[in-house]
């Protein structure tokens, strides 16, 4: 980076020479403020996460206080609102896991095959219709899921299985599935379109067939970048909200039966808020617990998927 | 030998016939995004569209569902995005243009710019719980406007940080070398020349982040944004609600006159997002050419 802009520099910075007319006048003044405002700027994300941190982490020691660390961990039952009060957060944790692997479940294998499609077979052409239209996707708001979860799905899956209830973990994780599709598909797709031409014009000249390009030499050129999209994609599920809310209920029960109501972490925040609660009560901080356990999962989800694809990339 | 070629063109053929069933498979898988898409829309405009009207945006909620309207929502957005929009620009692109232009190569720069990218990750509803520890108490705004607008400034801000940052890194260098040339000091040459050649791509950036915060519903619901509001908001520190709390309320009731209700009213959320987008696509396109 070097010669062009610091010769530049320096011969901006020779106007400041002390019998320099402009030395005080606004431009030189502007010229040496604005870097310390801008700089500002950037810290506010810095104040932003030292903020998430120490909000979180403070509520949840007062919470901790009341409530032993180890009734809250391996708790089975988890009753925030109705007495005798109990919070132990694995009936909470089971059903954001089990919304969470249904929604992967529908999303990884469509997105990545439409990964593959769209930068393997499809004529560009396609590609330049679909893509966008997978960008909208993304762009619907999650209450809009939400709706269509259970105007939608879990009509659906009641007529299949006559025993689920109104509110399904399998209806929800279906439309959080939908939603987080189109994020797996374009990472993916940007990380196999990222792979050099020459490495499968080298298996097709060999004979390869189209899919065997695809994954023999594409998917694991690309491993890093997929496997990356599937860790964000999973975090994104976990943190989802108003679809849960809407569609999976509000009983937090500790099973795996995907046509039972469950409760997630989000919707039970959600829940919390929506009555009134007086600040420094135990549900109060309750809330702050199950988010500090939700910030600390995606947290440790996002670092993963940025350390894999880092530390897996492969260099061409 | 006639075996092994018979072998061989048998495999060969296998080969190309799982390739054409994949190639199916494939297409079906993307078609199920485009479809999802499709049958999504079909049945909210199936459930919306006979209650569409003004009174829709004249009426405050209430309790019968004919005379209900999502005029306190709609305000509510409106005066959110006021806010929001300025803050978050100052903020977003000072912060992007500082991380571009000014920040030396050290700790503290791939410090600022990994957090950037971690806070990009955090759930919504974890700044609404920031939001309700730092606005709504600690700073006593209580369950008002302006802690739902700053708590959904601090949202959307890594989005608006990113897209500036790719924005201005696109300007080519020969500008900033052309503006130094002319004895351009760095602000001058930041302000007059970097800045307006990035901006379309800034602007598209903060339109596309808009368009998310307006349909947020989560960070809204724990700042607390009350589900019936019927005046509209005549200060900064009053009660507040927006679209997507008005949808959610609507569409979480047991009634089907509600559930058509909020049907329309996310007609209408998505016609506001669609255009949005337009105007990110047409600004983007516009500029391009000029470039």
């Amino acid at each position: 980076m070097p010669s062009k802009l610091d010769t530049a520099q320096a011969m901006s910075s020779k106007p400041t020479k002390p019998n320099n007319p402009f030395k005080n006048s606004r431009v030189s003044i502007l010229n040496k403020v604005m870097p310390i405002l801008l700089f500002l700027c950037a810290i506010v994300s810095i104040f932003t996460t030292v903020g998430i941190v120490i909000t979180l982490l403070s509520e949840t020691i007062t919470f901790f206080q009341s409530i032993p660390f180890f009734d809250f961990l391996f708790g089975t039952k988890w009753s925030a609102l109705i007495e005798p009060k109990q919070f132990g957060i694995l009936p909470l944790l089971t059903g954001t896991l089990l919304i969470t692997s249904i929604a992967i479940g529908v999303a990884l294998p469509i997105g990545l095959a439409s990964a593959i499609y769209l930068s393997e077979y499809a004529p560009d052409k396609v590609r330049r219709v679909v893509k966008p239209i997978l960008e909208v996707l993304a762009g619907v708001p999650t209450i809009v899921y939400g709706y269509f979860a259970i105007s939608i799905i879990t009509p659906v899956i009641q007529f299949i299985f006559p025993s689920a209830g109104v509110y399904n973990a399998l209806s929800a994780g279906i439309a959080v599935g939908i939603m987080i599709i189109p994020m797996i598909c374009s990472l993916s797709e940007d990380a196999m379109r990222a792979v050099p031409r020459s490495l499968r014009d080298g298996a097709f000249a060999l004979g390869a067939t189209r899919f065997e390009v695809a994954l023999k030499i594409v998917v694991p050129a690309a491993f890093s970048g997929i496997v990356s999209s599937a860790v964000l994609a999973f975090s994104r599920a976990l943190g989802e909200t108003m679809i849960v809310t809407l569609a999976a209920g509000s009983t937090p029960t500790l099973t795996l039966n995907p046509l039972d109501s469950i409760q997630t972490m989000t919707a039970y925040i959600v829940q919390v808020s929506l009555g009134d609660i007086a600040h420094g009560s135990v549900e109060y901080g309750s809330i702050f617990a199950v988010g500090m356990t939700l910030f600390v999962f995606t947290f440790l989800l996002n670092l993963l998927a940025q350390y894999i694809s880092r530390r897996f990339r492969e260099e061409y | 030998m006639n075996i092994f070629q018979d072998a061989n063109r048998r495999q060969i053929s296998n080969r190309r016939l799982k390739d054409q069933w994949l190639h199916i498979i494939f297409l079906l898988a993307t078609s199920f995004g485009i479809i999802a898409l499709t049958v999504l829309i079909i049945d909210i405009v199936i459930d919306g569209w006979s209650n569409l009207s003004p009174d829709l945006f004249t009426n405050f909620p209430s309790r019968k569902a004919e005379d209900a309207g999502m005029k306190s929502g709609l305000i509510g957005s409106l005066y959110i995005m006021l806010i929001l929009i300025p803050l978050s620009f100052i903020l977003g692109v000072g912060a992007a243009i500082y991380l571009e232009e000014y920040a030396p190569k050290n700790r503290l720069t791939s410090l600022i710019q990994l957090n950037i990218s971690t806070l990009a990750g955090v759930p919504s509803i974890v700044y609404g719980i920031l939001g309700l520890a730092l606005f709504v108490r600690m700073l006593g705004l209580q369950k008002s406007l302006i802690s739902g607008a700053l708590t959904m400034t601090l949202l959307v801000l890594p989005v608006i940080i990113v897209a500036a940052q790719e924005a201005i890194r696109a300007v080519p260098r020969s500008r900033r070398d052309a503006s130094f040339a002319l004895g351009a000091t760095k602000w001058q040459t930041v302000s007059r020349s970097v800045l307006p050649s990035a901006m379309p791509g800034i602007l598209t950036g903060v339109i596309l982040a808009v368009s998310r915060a307006i349909g947020e519903t989560a960070p809204l619901i724990i700042v607390g944004a009350s589900t019936y509001v019927a005046f509209l908001p005549q200060s900064l520190t009053d009660a507040f609600t927006a679209m997507p709390i008005q949808i959610y309320n609507w569409i979480s009731r047991p009634s089907v006159a509600f559930k058509d209700l909020g049907a329309s009213a996310i007609i209408i959320l998505l016609a506001i997002l669609i255009l949005l987008n337009i105007s990110a696509v047409m600004i983007r396109n516009r500029y391009q050419k000029n470039l």
